[in-house]
């Protein structure tokens, strides 16, 4: 799709910063409402396993069964968006070269890393020791006064997980390719807790996670006519929700 | 799916505590470690929102996503264990005369409410209100208080969710009946918050919230 074709609020504005991060790292930010957070598979094969949090209210998390249900669906692309636990939106899709994010996998734990790949301490083997998602992230939770209870089912972002008529769940490889890309525009105020770990189903038998790419853009005032506005009549009372929670006009 | 209809395993004379919870209702209770935990169905297509702590450390919980993880499969039934979030089991689904159970759905809520139908529906009782109220009337946490950043992704007993292959989520009408139940046997001693779901806007609960009954035994 050309820049042309794109909806006016999907179009990214002005870079903001750019920062790379390696595979088995861990990050936490505040990406702020009307901007865009673009995350890139640099390598392909890439697992960003993402929390969000509402800066101002914190125990207002990302949900992962009010996302889906009311979008009907198991899996993220745009124009998906992503909603709290408290009815509103807190980033809406706008932008996926990959098609298929997982948010029912869960993330890595350390007993789970050490059974499939072994141990590599950080006295032996310095940054590039086995770190888990769990870890990974209790360690940017910690930061802003969260913690272990509020790692909630989270996204993978690049992870494909699909579900059989039985329930069985299957991680399907090759889902994400360099340079893939998902844009998401903030609309609220978020602590952004990311992982770099590898996918707790990925049957990669090796300790092999991927780099990424974040960059923030300043995003296009959201049009009424915003595709993942108008996706579902949930997702506009959504926005009208967080529309309100920041004292706008919800029908201006 | 296999229309499993086991024989009772229990004696009445072993029953430590049965309680009817009416629709609409919270209920939190303990169950002791080797103890059963059998909710029954009473007038079936109920939907039945449950989440369990280590009684000892609440921080400790249910984890859904750890939970179908570690079994590789979406739906609970007999034989699923029901994993922490740090991936100790906590209690066994021994007995299952429904056949499947939904724990990607989660509880309802006001807000939830506001999205899924209506802006004007806030105002409906939700199971997010009965697990709040619970946690805040039950003395059965008293040394430990518990707020809403406690409430974690629940099971939903009885409650129907399919996803098929190409990603599609939806909620079907249920597949339990009257007299139906789901029994567990606890690893360790857990604290049990339960919602009986009051939902009235989706056929979770055939748009007819009905009565549970909670039975331990030892």
């Amino acid at each position: 799709m050309t820049e042309n074709n794109l909806s006016k609020s999907a179009r990214l504005g002005d870079l903001i910063w750019r920062e790379n991060l390696p595979g088995g790292a861990h990050w936490s930010g505040v990406i702020r409402r009307g901007t865009v957070l673009r995350i890139m598979d640099v390598e392909g094969g890439a697992n960003v396993s993402m929390l969000m949090n509402n800066i101002e209210v914190k125990n207002e998390r990302y949900n992962m069964p009010d996302t889906l249900k009311a979008q009907k669906t198991a899996f993220l692309t745009t124009p998906n968006m992503c909603f709290s636990d408290m009815g509103r939106v807190m980033c809406s899709i706008i932008g996926d070269s990959c098609g298929w994010h997982d948010t029912i996998g869960g993330i890595s734990n350390a007993r789970m890393v050490e059974k499939k790949f072994g141990v590599k301490t950080y006295q032996e083997a310095h940054n590039d020791y086995y770190k888990s998602g769990f870890d990974s992230l209790i360690n940017e939770l910690e930061k802003w006064g969260l913690g272990v209870s509020d790692i909630m089912p989270n996204i993978n972002w690049f992870s494909k997980v699909r579900v059989e008529e039985s329930g069985a769940m299957t991680f399907v490889e090759g889902n994400s390719k360099a340079g893939d890309t998902v844009d998401l525009r903030f609309e609220m105020d978020c602590i952004v807790s990311l992982a770099t770990a590898q996918h707790p189903l990925d049957p990669n038998t090796a300790y092999d996670p991927k780099p990424i790419e974040l960059s923030v853009f300043k995003a296009m005032p959201v049009e009424n006519d915003d595709p993942c506005r108008l996706h579902r009549a949930e997702n506009e009372r959504a926005y009208y929700n967080t529309k309100v929670y920041y004292g706008e006009n919800p029908n201006g | 799916m296999a229309n499993v209809m086991q024989t009772e395993t229990f004696d009445d004379s072993r029953i430590v505590y049965r309680e009817v919870v009416e629709a609409g209702k919270p209920w939190m209770h303990e169950v002791k470690a080797g103890q059963f935990f059998r909710i029954v169905d009473l007038e079936g297509n109920q939907a039945v929102d449950t989440l369990f702590y280590n009684a000892k450390d609440h921080s400790e919980r249910y984890s859904a996503a750890d939970t179908i993880r570690e079994q590789g499969n979406i739906y609970l039934t007999t034989g699923s264990v029901l994993q922490s979030n740090f991936i100790n089991p906590m209690l066994t689904i021994v007995d299952d005369t429904c056949g499947r159970h939904d724990t990607i759905g989660g509880a309802c809520s006001a807000e939830s409410n506001t999205v899924r139908y209506a802006i004007e529906k806030r105002h409906m009782h939700s199971c997010r209100d009965s697990f709040l109220m619970a946690l805040n009337t039950c003395d059965c946490h008293a040394d430990h208080p518990m707020t809403k950043g406690d409430l974690a992704s629940n099971i939903n007993f009885f409650m129907n969710v399919p996803v098929s292959p190409d990603g599609h989520l939806d909620f079907d009408d249920g597949i339990s009946a009257p007299g139906r139940y789901v029994e567990m046997q606890a690893h360790m001693d857990v604290l049990v918050l339960v919602s009986n779901c009051p939902q009235l806007n989706n056929p979770c609960n055939g748009y007819n919230p009905t009565p549970v009954e909670m039975v331990i035994w030892e």
